[in-house]
């Protein structure tokens, strides 16, 4: 087709195209189109590989169906129930049926796992009683159930089931800011000493922002040098800059365990130089102190490549200009260099803090249990205690924080003005 | 070389001496230079490129250290004075105004540095701006502006903190060339009306021309000659500098009489006359110059005024609308050049026609070969 019309003259296409009403803005339209089905396989890509997971995890934070699916019926006459008075006949009746049916499908472990994240140590109720259930038979589930444990006479595991029963809830939200619901339904906080995720998530923000702070400290004069250093040395400094870069992380953050362990490299040249006594040595790792240099040697890069793109960017006459105009050298850059090297420091930290907010690998290898983040946390919920739908809710949390923090930016420096390199 | 004027006696506004500057510690950018820029004057550095005229800009400026030398401002050395503390207006190659400030802002910063108060401030800006006719820009930032118009501001700017000395470097080298010629009178306006000194820096010859008091000739880190327009056209010291500044026939000989002011040149077979310098004794080889408006076509029979009469053969010409250009055979010198006015009269020569031309002894001058001033005594020019 696009053989055909490159062979006639321009005005004859033109006449074409006025005869048939082809009109331009249509031929518009199917160039978008064209162009469009071209990003179409990107698109398709990164809604498997990335939209799709990320989707399903999240959707786990408030939706978990298995109790739900397994005790249907249980659950239905649980869901009539008062809640404070005896339960009757039918429902032990139904629960015995239901649980056994559990066992068999081997879905039984879940259930309890999930009615004991509602009340503590209600796992081994359930489990054992099932278990006994099998062999027991009588006129009455009430009287065998209550007989093998007690504790199906009072109505905590029954609230328990019925709490677990639910299909979609927000038990992992609060869960995971360290809220609890109440007997009577009302959500409270947690007792000081039962907090755990709220103080962690804020210690992740204080780090990540301590770090990124640290970063442009460090980050800004280096990223100075090099925009304005000739381009030989320039390109020097900035390999510099990139090997640790393209050094696997495992390497560098040992690296920092081999420099700041105890008996490391720089305790030992403390002590050796006489600084501090051989049993004062200083704990910089497995520590805060060793999250925070470890990860701020990880990040610098994100700062420097930034700040370095802005920074060549401002020709060197804009320094001299303000001299020449009276400004000191101080003047001159608080005045004309800084305010112009604003989108490089918004890209910076910005990137800096929501990496280091998401950080796992490195804290997990030298932050002991001081320096453990928010993310470790996701991760021992994902891995140990295999809370998946807390875990979901924990990241759910941490990215509604950042895209509030990409929006703050927008709103305060404005996402077209931020230059990533 | 460097006292063709006459207010000598004053202390100058910008003295150079002995200045030099080498950014490798090999090669020379400026080397020995003298020059003195008087008050309230328009001197102009005019040279090609890496002849040495922006990095003495960027001395005086306070930008570049000295290797040796002193430049003394009102008769005071600034060798230890930092840039900020020189009260010296620059006009940068490319502007340099700051884009994220207004142009109120722009021209509100050497003030609000300056601890001036806001309602002076307000005040001076607005003045300044009526100076460069941008009334009514204040708020505008400099991206929103033409060439031009950033081009009026950072005059503004370099102008509002009433500095007495203004340099400006190459300022109309992004222009175009009309918008150029009207910033040319623009700034000799301003200049006038102030009656500040400027030290402007260009390659280009003709804005040297049309801007300035003084025109000082750079060359390999050296001034050549330091002169006002006229002078530097007509009694063109250099052969660098007759070629320079202008358009000049050069002719190639050796001197053969030299006596009172006058010197008789070999060219090819011909012997010209010419005025000398006494910068070639007899047997050294000189160039002359002639400029192509002086050469006269078939001066008439008898007429005896002129010194140097030649046949030549015309080789091409050319019609440029306002005047003619030949291109002649001359001495057996090739693509020697002369302008014919356009005026009723004139004209009536083909293409390789002999014609004879001439022209008088004061119109031609013997100088040192240009090529010799390369390897020469650099002293010499200080």
């Amino acid at each position: 087709m696009l053989r055909t019309t490159k062979g006639i003259h321009p005005q004859v296409v033109d006449q074409i195209t006025a005869e048939t009403g082809l009109d331009a803005s249509k031929q518009q339209v199917g160039q978008r189109r064209r162009a469009a089905g071209l990003a179409l396989p990107l698109i398709a890509f990164v809604l498997v590989t990335f939209v799709a997971p990320l989707g399903a995890l999240l959707v786990r934070s408030a939706y978990d169906p298995l109790v739900a699916d397994a005790l249907p019926e249980t659950l239905a006459l649980l869901r009539a129930w008062d809640g404070a008075s005896a339960l009757e006949e039918p429902v032990y009746a139904t629960a015995a049926r239901e649980l056994l049916q559990a066992r068999e499908e081997r879905t039984l472990g879940q259930i309890a796992t999930r009615v004991n994240r509602i009340k503590s140590g209600l796992r081994s109720v359930v489990t054992r009683s099932v278990r006994k259930l099998r062999n027991a038979s009588g006129d009455s589930w009430r009287e065998t159930m209550i007989g093998i444990n007690a504790a199906w006479g009072e109505p905590d595991v029954w609230l328990a089931i019925r709490s677990a029963g639910e299909r979609f809830t927000f038990r992992h939200y609060i869960n995971a800011l360290d809220l609890m619901r109440q007997p009577d339904g009302s959500i409270a906080r947690q007792p000081e000493e039962r907090r755990i995720y709220l103080p962690l998530l804020w210690r992740t923000l204080a780090i990540s922002f301590g770090i990124s702070a640290l970063c442009l400290v460090i980050g800004y004069p280096i990223a100075h040098l090099i925009a304005h250093a000739p381009p030989r040395r320039a390109n020097l400094l900035l390999l510099l800059v990139l090997v640790p870069f393209w050094t696997s992380l495992l390497v560098r953050t040992t690296a920092w365990i081999v420099l700041l362990q105890t008996q490391g490299v720089i305790n030992s040249l403390l002590v050796a130089i006489g600084l501090i006594a051989d049993d004062g040595r200083i704990a910089m790792i497995y520590n805060m102190t060793g999250t925070f240099v470890a990860m701020t040697h990880v990040l610098l890069p994100f700062m420097v490549l930034p700040l370095y793109s802005v920074m060549r960017s401002i020709p060197p006459s804009h320094v001299r200009a303000a001299a020449s105009l009276g400004a000191t050298p101080f003047q001159a850059f608080w005045r004309v260099y800084w305010p112009q090297t604003l989108p490089g420091v918004g890209a910076g930290s910005l990137m800096v803090f929501i990496l280091a907010i998401g950080y796992y690998i490195t804290p997990a290898l030298v932050g002991g249990s001081k320096g453990q983040l928010i993310s470790n946390m996701i991760a021992y919920h994902m891995q140990t205690s295999l809370n998946w739908g807390l875990a979901a809710a924990l990241a759910a949390i941490l990215l509604v924080g950042i895209i509030a923090l990409y929006v703050l930016y927008d709103r305060v420096v404005g996402i077209d003005r931020m230059r990533l390199g | 070389m460097v006292s063709t004027d006459d207010n000598c006696t004053s202390t100058p506004h910008v003295e150079f001496s002995g200045v030099s500057k080498s950014y490798d510690g090999r090669n020379w950018v400026v080397r020995d230079l003298d020059l003195d820029v008087h008050k309230g004057e328009f001197l102009t550095m005019l040279g090609p490129s890496g002849s040495g005229k922006t990095t003495c800009l960027m001395m005086l400026a306070g930008f570049e250290t000295l290797a040796a030398g002193t430049i003394r401002i009102n008769g005071v050395p600034v060798g230890d004075l930092p840039p900020h503390k020189r009260e010296i207006g620059v006009v940068f190659q490319n502007y340099a105004l700051f884009p994220h400030m207004t142009v109120g802002g722009n021209l509100a910063f050497p003030l609000e540095v300056r601890g001036i108060d806001p309602s002076e401030r307000q005040e001076r800006v607005a003045r300044t701006l009526r100076l460069v006719r941008l009334e009514g820009l204040e708020d505008r930032r400099p991206g929103q502006l033409s060439g031009g118009q950033q081009q009026r501001v950072a005059i503004a700017r370099a102008l509002v903190f009433d500095p007495e000395l203004v340099l400006m470097d190459e300022p109309l080298g992004a222009l175009d060339r009309r918008l150029r010629e009207e910033m040319q009178y623009e700034i000799r306006r301003i200049q006038r009306t102030l009656g500040i000194t400027v030290v402007y820096v260009t390659h280009d010859q003709q804005e040297a021309m049309v801007m300035s008091d003084r025109v000082a000739v750079f060359r390999g880190g050296a001034i050549e000659q330091v002169a006002s327009p006229e002078v530097l056209y007509e009694e063109p010291e250099r052969a660098f500098v007759a070629h320079f500044i202008g358009e000049n026939n050069r002719l190639n000989g050796v001197v053969r009489t030299v006596g009172d002011g006058v010197c008789e040149v070999e060219v090819g077979d011909a012997l010209v006359k010419a005025v000398s310098l006494g910068q070639c004794p007899p047997g050294a080889a000189a160039t002359v110059v002639v400029r192509p408006e002086r050469v006269k076509l078939s001066p008439s029979e008898g007429e005896h005024s002129y010194s140097n009469e030649f046949d030549a053969d015309i080789e091409d010409i050319a019609f440029l609308g306002d005047h003619m250009r030949l291109r002649l055979k001359l001495c057996g010198h090739s693509g020697f050049i002369v302008k014919i006015p356009n005026i009723v009269g004139q004209g009536g020569v083909l293409e390789g026609d002999r014609i004879r031309v001439g022209w008088t002894l004061l119109d031609c001058r013997a100088l040192k070969p240009d090529a010799a001033d390369d390897e020469g005594d650099p002293s010499a020019s200080g």
